[in-house]
């Protein structure tokens, strides 16, 4: 069996801050990292591996030369191959174009049975990719899968739904996105980190894919950014002191004051 | 590439470099490189304080687009009910499709469900395209896929609206993909430009830290997701009536590869946290999952629900359906009183649109008071016993 594993270098979004007088987006010193539902994913394919030894992981990515970094600390957590897309024409996609050129990495990829995906990413939180990449492979998908059961020729899966979830059986060869409910990610050994040094990391640019640049990056974008902007802040409200006492007694009269009790 | 650096300008200064929410620029012997993670969003053009990056648009080829026609809103409907986002679609649908000028549709799918369509006339729908069928009793990614994408291909929609819902969300991708066009993921705004009647999207993006609008200016049709809980929903005028279409979908073996075996549903309350009035949300600072019992309490008192931030839901306190937030719902009550939250960006994308915001933490400085409307400073376990014995006095 081999899985592969569409995954993604992101900034942490958790340590990108405004800069409260500018309205801007503070970017020094933000980390990048292995964008968190493609963790779970990576984990769940890792797992599987774990009880089935003749497993294969991949791990995929489109993005610019340092998502290296990302792909071997995949390798580190215990992926066996990796495949970085990597050209300046992929540039400049929306999720639509990236799909194209992470399917047309996908079809390179030998003996592929399973892909796992995110969710979504958080930097751009679309959660589109995942299903534009099975729609163009023509494969099957289910997204925000919270529980896996892979078995022969089909899947059983958990699809987490707004107030509960669906149990669904699904084909092989599918693609599955993954939620973070799904399971805990386990972080690089050591013995990890020391292999993953010596595994090989594969670039292909789009001519390796076979793709034409007008199929790939900013020409290939139905979507454009028109403009974007930080979202204006909230001003701060009323601060109650006094007591406890006091401050739920001014709470209830300006409730009732608005009519809200 | 549509973002340029005319050399000449460029000081080397850094601000561009500082400034781009996807690292995408370096500095290269002092002067400023776009490097391939650009995505076109012009931050930098506006942040150079020497006019040394402009965007270009590239030139494409005019295509015919003015064959689409009329705004489509997808009626989503579960267990023969439709979602309130519909609702909400349909109200902004109608100001679009007033602007634009053309008539206002829906698209329903499901197994024995042509009583709906009237519900969607009285909200606004001129025409209602009907697919009934039994493979279409369950959503299915590729049943509803392949009926709406061909409903699409014959009757070409110039905008199409899905809620931002786990549905939405799977099934908008899958039909950007078949129609070969664009989609904008978890709209909170949408405009018609008045000059070129285009559609412009805004979402938040970066875990809510930046607002991107964005357009489709050369495929149709226009699609977007849109959140659910902020839009404002259409007015019912009863009685109303439109036009139906009946789509008669064909399918054949092995056009649906997946099979719900099994629905099950985890969140008990009756009320949904997209339709409560009054959200009494509680955080890390419960400290205990029995903490959300006093917040019950509470909201019993108040007529509201209950929800949480996604560390409570981590911590296993409460189940994911009560989150609240960008991974979680997206809620717009009357009154949403925060307890023991901190107040994380993540969190405040879903509840920032609440009419109140109260918010009750020991630490004075949590950012949480930045977006609220009433602050109290204090121990949860001590405000709201007081809070609910001042309600029944
Ligand atoms: C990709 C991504 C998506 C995310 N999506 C979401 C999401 O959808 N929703 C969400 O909520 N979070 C989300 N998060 C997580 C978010 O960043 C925060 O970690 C989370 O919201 C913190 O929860 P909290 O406020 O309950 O906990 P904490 O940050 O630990 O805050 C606890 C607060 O309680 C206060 N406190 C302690 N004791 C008391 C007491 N006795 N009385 C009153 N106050 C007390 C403390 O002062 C503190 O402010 C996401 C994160 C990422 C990376
Ligand atoms: N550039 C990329 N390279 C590899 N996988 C990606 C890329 N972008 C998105 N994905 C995958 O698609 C998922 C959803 O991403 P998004 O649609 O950007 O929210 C991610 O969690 C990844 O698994």
């Amino acid at each position: 069996m081999k899985i592969l594993v569409c995954v993604k270098q992101v900034p942490d979004t958790n340590e990108v801050k405004i800069d409260p007088v500018k309205g801007t987006l503070i970017r020094d010193g933000v980390p990048s990292i292995l964008n968190p539902d493609d963790a779970n994913a990576l984990e769940a394919a890792l797992s599987y591996k774990d009880d089935n030894p003749d497993t294969v992981v991949a791990v995929i990515t489109m993005g610019p030369p340092q998502s290296n970094y990302m792909l071997r600390e995949c390798m580190a957590m215990g992926a066996d191959e990796a495949y970085l897309l990597s050209d300046r024409v992929f540039g400049g996609a929306d999720t639509c174009a990236t799909s194209t050129t992470i399917a047309a990495g996908i079809k390179k990829v030998e003996g592929v049975d399973v892909i796992f995906a995110g969710r979504q990413a958080i930097d751009g939180d679309t959660a589109q990719v995942g299903p534009q990449v099975a729609q163009r492979l023509g494969m099957p998908v289910v997204t925000y899968v919270q529980d896996i059961k892979l078995l022969e020729s089909k899947a059983i899966v958990q699809r987490q739904m707004e107030d509960g979830y669906e149990e669904i059986e699904v084909k092989t060869p599918c693609l599955l996105t993954a939620v973070k409910e799904l399971n805990e990610p386990r972080y690089m050994s050591i013995g990890g980190i020391m292999e993953a040094y010596d595994k090989k990391i594969i670039v292909w640019n789009h001519e390796d894919v076979e793709l034409s640049p007008k199929d790939c990056g900013l020409n290939a974008s139905p979507t454009q950014v028109f403009r974007s902007f930080t979202p204006p802040a909230k001003g701060k409200g009323e601060m109650f002191s006094g007591s406890v006492q006091e401050m739920s007694t001014t709470l209830i009269q300006r409730l009732k004051e608005k009519h809200y009790l | 590439m549509a973002i340029n650096v005319i050399k000449e300008k460029c000081k080397g200064c850094s601000l561009c470099v500082k400034s781009c929410p996807f690292s995408a620029i370096t500095l290269e012997n002092k002067l400023a490189f776009i490097g391939t993670g650009c995505t076109g969003c012009g931050v930098c053009v506006e942040k150079c304080p020497f006019d040394a990056i402009v965007k270009t648009e590239e030139e494409r080829e005019e295509k015919d687009l003015s064959a689409y026609k009329g705004v489509w809103v997808f009626a989503e409907q579960r267990e023969g009910k439709i979602m309130p986002v519909v609702i909400e679609l349909l109200g902004e649908g109608k100001k679009l499709a007033t602007e634009v000028g053309c008539e206002l549709c829906a698209v329903l799918c499901g197994f024995e469900i042509s009583g709906l369509v009237d519900e969607l006339f009285e909200y606004g729908a001129d025409k209602v395209y009907l697919a009934d069928a039994l493979e279409l009793k369950n959503y299915t990614t590729d049943g509803y896929t392949k009926v709406i994408y061909e409903a699409i291909t014959e009757y070409k929609p110039e905008i199409v609206l899905l809620g931002a819902t786990h549905i939405g969300r799977d099934l908008g991708p899958c039909l950007a993909v078949k129609c070969n066009t664009g989609l904008t993921a978890d709209c909170t705004k949408l405009e018609i430009d008045p000059e070129d009647k285009k559609i412009k999207q805004t979402r938040p993006a970066f875990g809510g830290n930046l607002m991107a609008t964005i357009v489709c200016p050369n495929h149709r049709p226009q699609m977007s997701t849109v959140r659910p809980g902020v839009m404002t929903i259409a007015e019912q005028v009863v009685g109303r009536k439109g036009e139906v279409v009946a789509l008669n979908p064909v399918f054949e073996e092995g056009d649906i590869r997946t099979k719900v075996l099994n629905i099950v549903k985890t969140i008990k309350d009756s009320v949904s946290l997209t339709d409560a009035e009054i959200i009494v949300a509680g955080g890390m600072g419960l400290g205990k999952p029995e903490g959300f019992e006093i917040l019950k309490q509470l909201a019993d008192k108040l007529g509201g629900v209950i929800a949480a931030s996604r560390a409570a839901v981590d911590a296993g306190w409460i189940d994911h359906a009560y989150q609240v937030g960008q991974t979680g719902t997206t809620v717009k009550p009357k009154v949403y009183i925060a307890c023991g939250i901190s107040g994380a960006i993540q969190h405040v994308a879903g509840m920032q649109n609440a009419e109140q915001i109260i918010a009750i933490n020991t630490s004075e400085n949590a950012p949480i008071f930045e977006v609220a409307d009433y602050g109290m400073v204090g121990d949860l376990y001590q405000v709201i016993p007081t809070i609910i014995e001042e309600i029944d006095k």
